[in-house]
C-alpha cells in the first residue's frame, strides 16, 4: 500500500500580523523619517505579509543616539546581575511565545515549521538563558579581571535564521553590557520586530535594543555610522570584505561570520545510515541556506557506489512543500533572487558536464522552490565545488586516501565547517586536527548550542559566537 | 660588540700606523627559509648608529623577497604547527639559551646602534632573553587556558581548542629593534604560526643578529623569516597577499589604516597597533604580557562527537 | 492472517565467516540512530491518513497473551476479541494473529477455527531460551503439530554475546526446519543485546539463518521495542532485500500501547524500509492493550467524539 500523509498544517491563528511595522527606536515603534516602506512576502506563495519601514541615515542617527544614551545612563551602570535578569525574562517570554514566533518565522522565511519549532526557537531561548547567566560572571570569563563593555554595537544579520541570528548577536552584546542597533535582513524582518515587542513586554530600558529594518543601504549606513564601537555582521563574504574595509581606521571592533563551502568527509568504515542522514541534514537542512552547510560530499571512492544509491533513496523520501505543514522537510527558497542564483550555479554545473539528479518532486505552482539536487562527477575545478550556492544542492566528489580527503576539504578560501564520518576514533581525530575549519562535526552535522563557539577560518570570517569565546567579541 | 670594536680600531689606525689585525666585518643579510640570502634585488642600505656613525650595510628587501618569505613561511607551517607544544617550548627555550650566551654582543650593539645607556641595554637584553623563556612556557599552556570542553545540551562531546591561524606578517616596532621584535615575534611562533617579519628599518642589525641565534636554536627554517628594509615598500604587498593569514600592524606607523583596508580583501586577521607600538625598547619591558599577543593569531576550532555505545 | 513461509535454504558456514560478515557490517551510531527515530516520530499523521493507519495497524497486531497465569478460558476470550475486535462495528479489520504459549496452541486453534486468523506460538524455551537444543526443537514441533502457523523463537543471547554466532545460526536454521510450513519469527531480545551494533548483527544473523521475520523482544525484558531498535531492524531487512531480493519482515513487540506508538512504527516502516513493508505479511506489532486504543481512536475519528474504555471489551 501507499501511506500518504494528509496535510497537517500548523495553525496560523497564533500569529497576528500588522499591516505596517515601524522602526523600533528608543523603546518605541516610530516611522522612518523618509516615509519609505518595503513589502515582505511569504516565499512559499508570494503573498504579501506586511509592509515594513525602511530606515534611512537620519533613523540610524536616532537609533545610535538612543543606544548611546541607554548605554551611558542605564545599561553600562546596571549591576550585571540585574542585566542578567532582563535576559532571563526575555528568554522566558521567548519560550512562552515560541509557537507564535515559529509560525511567523516559517511564514516570513519559508523554512519548515518542523525546523523553526524544533531547532530555531529552542536555540533562540537557550541563547538568552545561557548569556543571561554570564552577565554577573564576566570577571571569570578569562578575559581579564575587569572586562568592560565596548559601548554601542551595530549588528547586521542574514535571512537564513532570522531570529536565531538575532539571538546570537543580541544576547551576548546585552549580557556584556553593550547596547545594540540591529538590522534584520530585508526579506525576513518580522520576527525581529516581534522581538522588539518582547523587549517592551520585558520592560527592557528604552534604547538598549533598537531594531532598524531596511535593505542593503540601511545596513551600510549602520555599519559605517561613526557613533558605534563595534560591528558584528553575519552574511556573505563579499559584504564582509566591504565592512572590513569600512571599519579600518575607525577603531571599532569587528566580528564577521561569512560564507562557507563545507566538506563532509565519509570514510569507508563510516556508520553508513547515520552518514547518509548527516549528509542529508548537512545540505538540505533549511533548504541549504546555511553558511556551514556540508555542500561538498567527499566520499571515499571505495564506498561511493554503495553510498550514493542509499543517499538518493533517502533524498527521495524528503517531503517538499508547505512550510507550515508539520511533515514538510524542505520548505521554500527565501527569495526570487536567491532562487535565481541557485538556478544559475546549478545550470552552470550542468553545462560544465556535471551529472545532475533530483528525485521526482512536484513543486508548488506559486512561491520560490528548488528541488533537492545532487551533482555527481564534480571535481575541485568546477564552479559548484568552489562557490557557495546557499541552496539545496549537493556536490559529490571522491577521494582515495585520508591525506587526499583533507587536502580537498581544505582546498577552498573558506573555512567554516567540515564533517567527518568514521567509526575509527584515531582517524577521526587525525582528520579533525587537519581540517582548517572553525567547526568540525564528527559523526554528526549541523549541531548548534549556545555553549559551543561558532565561527570560521580564512575567508569565512573572524571572531567566534557562542560559549565563553563569544564574549570576547563584546568586551574590551 | 664586534662592530664597536671595529670602529675603535679603525679610529686608532687613523691616528698612526696599521692595525695589529684587520677586523673581519659582517655582512648583514636577510633571513629566509632558514638561509641568509642577500636581497634578490641586490640592494642594500647604510645603517648608522644613534649618533649618525656608519655601522654597516643592511640588505634592502624587495617585494619579491617578501613573496619568497611568505612561500617559505607557508612551507614551514605544516611541520611547525604539527610539532607538539612541548617541542615548540623546547625550541623557544633553546633560543633563550643561545641568546644568553651572546648577551654581551647584543648589549653592546644596543648601546652602539640605539644609543641606550649600558644599564638600559643590559635590562633590554635580559628582558629579551626572558621573553623567549616566557613564551617557551606558554606553548603547552595556551590551549588549556583558551580551550576546553563545552557542556552542550545533548549527547555530544564538544571541545574547543585554539589553533594557529597560519602565516603571520609582522611589522615589528620601528624603535624597539631587539626586545620589541622579540615581543611581537615570539608569541606568534609559540602557538605554531610561522612569521614573516619586517624589522626596524633604521636599526635592523639586532634582527639579523637574532636571526643567527634562531638559526642555531633548532628552529626549523622558514618558521621565522626576517626582512630588513622599508615598511612602506614591503607592507602593502604582505597585507594584500592572499596567502598571509594575519597581519600584526605594530610597526606600521601612519600606514596602519591603509594596510588594514588592504587586508580586508582576503579577510586577513589584523592586530592593530597597541599603546606600546611607537615606543622604544623600554615600552616593552612588562615581564608578563599575557595572552594578548597570542590570541589575535589563533583560531578556535570546535569539534563535536556523539557519545554513545 | 497466516503468512506463507519463505523457501530459503541457509548456506552452511563457519563461526569465522559469520564473524567476519557480521563485524564487516557498517556500524550504527547510537546518537544518530536515536535522532533519526526521534525525527520520524514527529511526523503528524492526521485525518484520512490516520484512519488508514489505524486499520492497517489493527491488521498487523499479533494479539498476545504470554502469562504464567494463562488458562484456556483466557485464551478463548482473547481469540474471540481477535475475531471481533469491536462487536458493534464489523468494518474493523481482523488482527494479524493470536500469539500464545505452546501449550495453549491447541486451544487457540480451536477457538479461531473458521476465522482465518492464524495462531502464533512462542517456542524454544521462551522467554530465556535456556534449554537444551532437543527441548527447543521438541517445543517447536509440538506447537506446529498442534496447529501453530507461526513460530516466534528466541535466540540464544548468551551464545550471541559470547561470540558463538555459529551456534545461534544453527539453532535458528534447525528451528526453521522444524517449523515445516510454519512461518518463523526470530526474537532477538534486543534489550539484552543492548547496543545497536548488536541489533544490526543479530538481525542479519537471523535473516541469513532463514528467519521470515525478525522480532525485537519477548516483552519480558525492558527496554523492549523502542523506535531506534525497530529502525535498525528495518534497515537490516531493507539492506538484505537490496542485496538478495528477498523480503524479511519485522515485528516490534513489547511496550507499544497507544495508537500514537503504532503510527510512529508505521511511519518508520514507510520511510525506512519502504511502503512495500506496509502489510501484515512483512510487519507485525506484538501487543495486547494496543488493540483497544486503536479501536477507541478509530471511533473518535469516525464519530468525532471521544469514547471511554468501558465501551470496549476487555478481551
Amino acid at each position: 500500500m501507499t501511506f500518504e500523509y494528509a496535510p497537517a498544517p500548523e495553525s496560523r491563528s497564533v500569529v497576528t500580523l500588522r499591516e505596517t511595522y515601524e522602526l523600533f527606536i528608543d523603546g518605541a515603534f516610530t516611522p522612518a523619517e523618509g516615509g519609505e516602506y518595503l513589502t515582505t512576502v511569504n516565499p512559499a506563495d508570494e503573498t504579501k505579509l506586511a509592509q515594513v519601514a525602511v530606515a534611512g541615515p537620519a533613523d540610524v542617527d536616532r537609533a545610535v543616539a538612543a543606544a548611546r544614551r541607554a548605554y551611558e545612563t542605564v545599561w553600562s551602570r546596571m549591576p550585571g546581575a540585574e542585566r542578567g535578569k532582563y535576559l532571563f525574562r526575555i528568554a522566558r517570554i521567548l519560550q512562552e511565545r515560541s509557537r507564535e514566533l515559529a509560525v511567523l518565522e516559517s511564514m516570513d522565511n519559508g523554512k519548515p515549521i518542523k525546523e523553526t519549532r524544533d531547532v530555531d526557537l529552542p536555540l533562540v531561548a537557550a541563547h538568552f538563558f545561557y548569556h543571561a547567566g554570564w552577565a554577573d560572571k564576566l570577571a571569570h570569563a578569562g578575559l581579564g579581571p575587569d572586562p568592560r563593555p565596548l559601548g554601542v554595537a551595530a549588528q547586521v544579520i542574514p535571512w537564513n535564521f532570522p531570529l536565531l541570528m538575532l539571538a546570537w548577536k543580541i544576547a551576548p552584546a546585552l549580557a556584556t553590557g553593550n547596547t545594540v542597533v540591529l538590522k534584520p535582513a530585508e526579506t525576513t524582518p518580522l520576527t525581529a520586530l516581534a522581538f522588539a515587542e518582547i523587549c517592551q513586554e520585558a520592560d527592557l530600558p528604552p534604547g538598549v535594543v533598537n531594531i532598524l529594518t531596511g535593505a542593503g543601504e540601511t545596513g551600510r549606513a549602520l555599519v559605517e555610522h561613526p557613533g558605534t564601537d563595534k560591528v558584528a555582521f553575519t552574511g556573505s563574504t563579499e559584504v564582509g570584505r566591504q565592512i572590513a574595509r569600512a571599519v579600518a581606521g575607525t577603531g571599532k571592533r569587528l566580528t564577521l561570520e561569512l560564507g562557507g563551502k563545507g566538506a563532509n568527509i565519509v570514510y569507508d568504515d563510516a556508520a553508513l545510515d547515520q552518514a547518509v542522514e548527516g549528509v542529508v541534514s548537512g545540505i538540505f537542512f533549511n533548504q541549504g541556506h546555511v553558511c556551514c552547510a556540508g555542500s561538498r560530499l567527499l566520499v571515499q571512492e571505495s564506498i561511493a557506489e554503495e553510498l550514493l544509491p542509499r543517499l538518493k533513496a533517502r533524498i527521495s523520501r524528503l517531503r517538499l512543500g508547505d512550510p507550515l505543514d508539520k511533515n514538510t522537510d524542505i520548505g521554500a527558497i527565501n527569495s526570487a533572487a536567491q532562487l535565481e542564483r541557485i538556478r544559475e550555479l546549478t545550470d552552470t554545473a550542468e553545462a560544465e558536464g556535471v551529472q545532475r539528479w533530483s528525485p521526482e518532486c512536484a513543486l508548488p505552482g506559486s512561491g520560490y522552490w528548488f528541488a533537492p539536487t545532487v551533482l555527481t562527477g564534480v571535481s575541485q575545478s568546477h564552479r559548484v565545488a568552489r562557490e557557495e550556492i546557499f541552496g539545496p544542492v549537493l556536490s559529490v566528489l571522491t577521494f582515495r586516501t585520508p591525506e587526499e580527503a583533507v587536502a580537498k576539504a581544505n582546498n577552498t578560501p573558506y573555512g567554516l565547517s567540515a564533517g567527518v564520518w568514521t567509526e575509527k576514533g584515531s582517524r577521526m581525530l587525525w582528520t579533525a586536527e587537519r581540517l582548517r575549519a572553525g567547526v568540525v562535526w564528527s559523526n554528526t552535522f549541523n549541531k548548534f548550542d549556545p555553549t559551543s563557539p561558532f565561527g570560521g577560518y580564512k575567508e569565512s570570517g573572524y571572531g567566534r559566537e557562542g560559549g565563553r569565546h563569544g564574549l570576547e567579541a563584546y568586551l574590551g | 660588540m664586534a662592530e664597536r670594536r671595529t670602529s675603535r680600531r679603525t679610529a686608532r689606525a687613523a691616528e698612526g700606523g696599521p692595525p695589529a689585525r684587520l677586523a673581519v666585518r659582517k655582512t648583514y643579510k636577510l633571513y629566509l627559509g632558514g638561509a641568509f640570502p642577500r636581497s634578490e634585488s641586490g640592494r642594500s642600505y647604510p645603517v648608522t648608529s644613534a649618533s649618525g656613525q656608519h655601522l654597516a650595510n643592511a640588505s634592502l628587501a624587495s617585494r619579491k623577497d617578501a613573496r619568497d618569505a611568505v612561500v617559505a613561511a607557508r612551507k614551514a607551517f605544516g611541520g611547525w604547527s604539527a610539532r607538539t607544544a612541548y617541542n615548540r617550548g623546547q625550541v623557544l627555550y633553546r633560543v633563550a639559551e643561545v641568546l644568553e650566551g651572546r648577551r654581551a654582543q647584543f648589549a653592546a650593539q644596543a648601546v652602539a646602534a640605539q644609543g641606550l645607556s649600558p644599564d638600559l641595554a643590559d635590562r633590554v637584553v635580559s628582558a629579551a632573553i626572558d621573553r623567549w623563556v616566557y613564551y617557551a612556557g606558554w606553548t603547552d599552556k595556551v590551549a588549556q587556558v583558551l580551550g576546553g570542553a563545552n557542556p552542550v545540551a545533548g549527547p555530544y562531546y564538544n571541545h574547543s581548542a585554539p589553533e594557529p591561524t597560519g602565516v603571520v606578517a609582522v611589522l615589528a616596532p620601528q624603535d624597539a629593534p631587539l626586545l620589541g621584535l622579540t615581543s611581537v615575534l615570539a608569541p606568534v611562533i609559540a602557538t605554531g604560526n610561522t612569521a614573516v617579519a619586517v624589522t626596524s628599518e633604521t636599526a635592523p642589525l639586532a634582527a639579523v643578529d637574532l636571526a643567527e641565534v634562531l638559526a642555531t636554536s633548532d628552529l626549523p627554517g622558514g618558521v621565522v623569516n626576517l626582512l630588513t628594509g622599508r615598511v612602506p615598500e614591503l607592507a602593502p604587498h604582505l597585507a594584500a597577499h592572499a596567502d598571509v593569514n594575519a597581519l600584526d600592524l605594530t610597526g606600521a606607523g601612519d600606514l596602519a589604516v591603509e594596510l588594514e583596508r588592504e587586508a580586508a580583501a582576503t579577510l586577513t586577521r589584523v592586530l592593530r597597533p597597541g599603546p606600546e607600538a611607537g615606543g622604544g625598547e623600554e615600552a616593552w619591558l612588562d615581564p608578563d604580557p599575557g595572552t594578548a599577543r597570542m590570541t589575535p593569531f589563533l583560531e578556535t576550532k570546535t569539534v563535536w562527537h556523539p557519545v554513545g555505545v | 492472517m497466516p503468512v506463507p513461509h519463505t523457501a530459503f535454504a541457509p548456506e552452511a558456514t563457519t563461526n569465522r565467516e559469520l564473524r567476519a560478515f557480521l563485524h564487516g557490517l557498517p556500524g550504527v551510531d547510537e546518537v544518530g540512530a536515536r535522532a533519526r527515530a526521534q525525527d520520524l516520530s514527529t511526523r503528524s499523521i492526521k485525518t484520512t491518513a490516520k484512519a488508514e493507519a489505524i486499520d492497517l495497524a489493527i491488521s498487523m497486531v499479533d494479539l498476545t497473551t504470554l502469562e504464567g497465569a494463562d488458562t484456556p478460558g483466557k485464551v478463548r476470550a482473547l481469540c474471540a476479541k481477535a475475531a471481533h475486535p469491536d462487536p458493534t462495528d464489523r468494518t474493523v479489520p481482523r488482527v494479524g494473529a493470536v500469539c500464545v504459549y505452546p501449550d495453549m496452541v491447541a486451544t487457540a486453534v480451536e477457538a479461531l477455527r473458521g476465522t482465518g486468523i492464524g495462531v502464533a506460538s512462542v517456542a524454544t524455551a521462551f522467554p530465556s531460551g535456556r534449554a537444551p537444543m532437543e527441548v527447543k526443537l521438541a517445543d517447536t514441533r509440538r506447537a506446529v503439530a498442534d496447529g501453530a502457523t507461526e513460530i516466534d523463537m528466541v535466540i540464544d543471547r548468551g551464545a550471541f554475546l559470547s561470540g558463538d554466532y555459529l551456534k545461534v545460526f544453527e539453532e535458528i536454521a534447525a528451528v526453521k526446519e522444524a517449523c515445516g510450513t510454519a512461518h518463523l519469527k526470530v526474537i532477538l531480545e534486543t534489550g539484552e543485546l543492548v547496543t545497536y551494533d548488536n541489533v544490526r548483527r543479530a538481525s542479519h544473523l537471523a535473516i541469513r539463518a532463514g528467519g521470515d521475520f525478525v522480532k525485537t523482544s519477548t516483552g519480558k525484558v525492558s527496554p523492549a521495542a523502542t523506535l531506534p531498535v525497530t529502525l535498525v531492524m528495518l534497515e537490516a531487512v531493507r539492506d538484505h532485500h537490496a542485496d538478495t531480493g528477498r523480503r524479511v519482515g519485522v515485528k516490534p513487540a513489547g511496550g507499544i500501547r497507544t495508537t500514537k506508538d503504532a503510527i510512529r512504527n508505521l511511519v518508520l516502516v514507510n520511510e525506512v524500509a519502504g511502503p512495500e513493508w506496509l502489510t501484515p505479511d512483512l510487519f507485525r506489532i506484538g501487543a495486547s492493550s494496543l488493540l483497544n486504543d486503536l479501536l477507541m481512536q478509530r471511533t473518535r475519528l469516525s464519530t468525532g467524539t471521544y469514547p471511554g474504555p468501558d465501551y470496549y471489551t476487555l478481551d
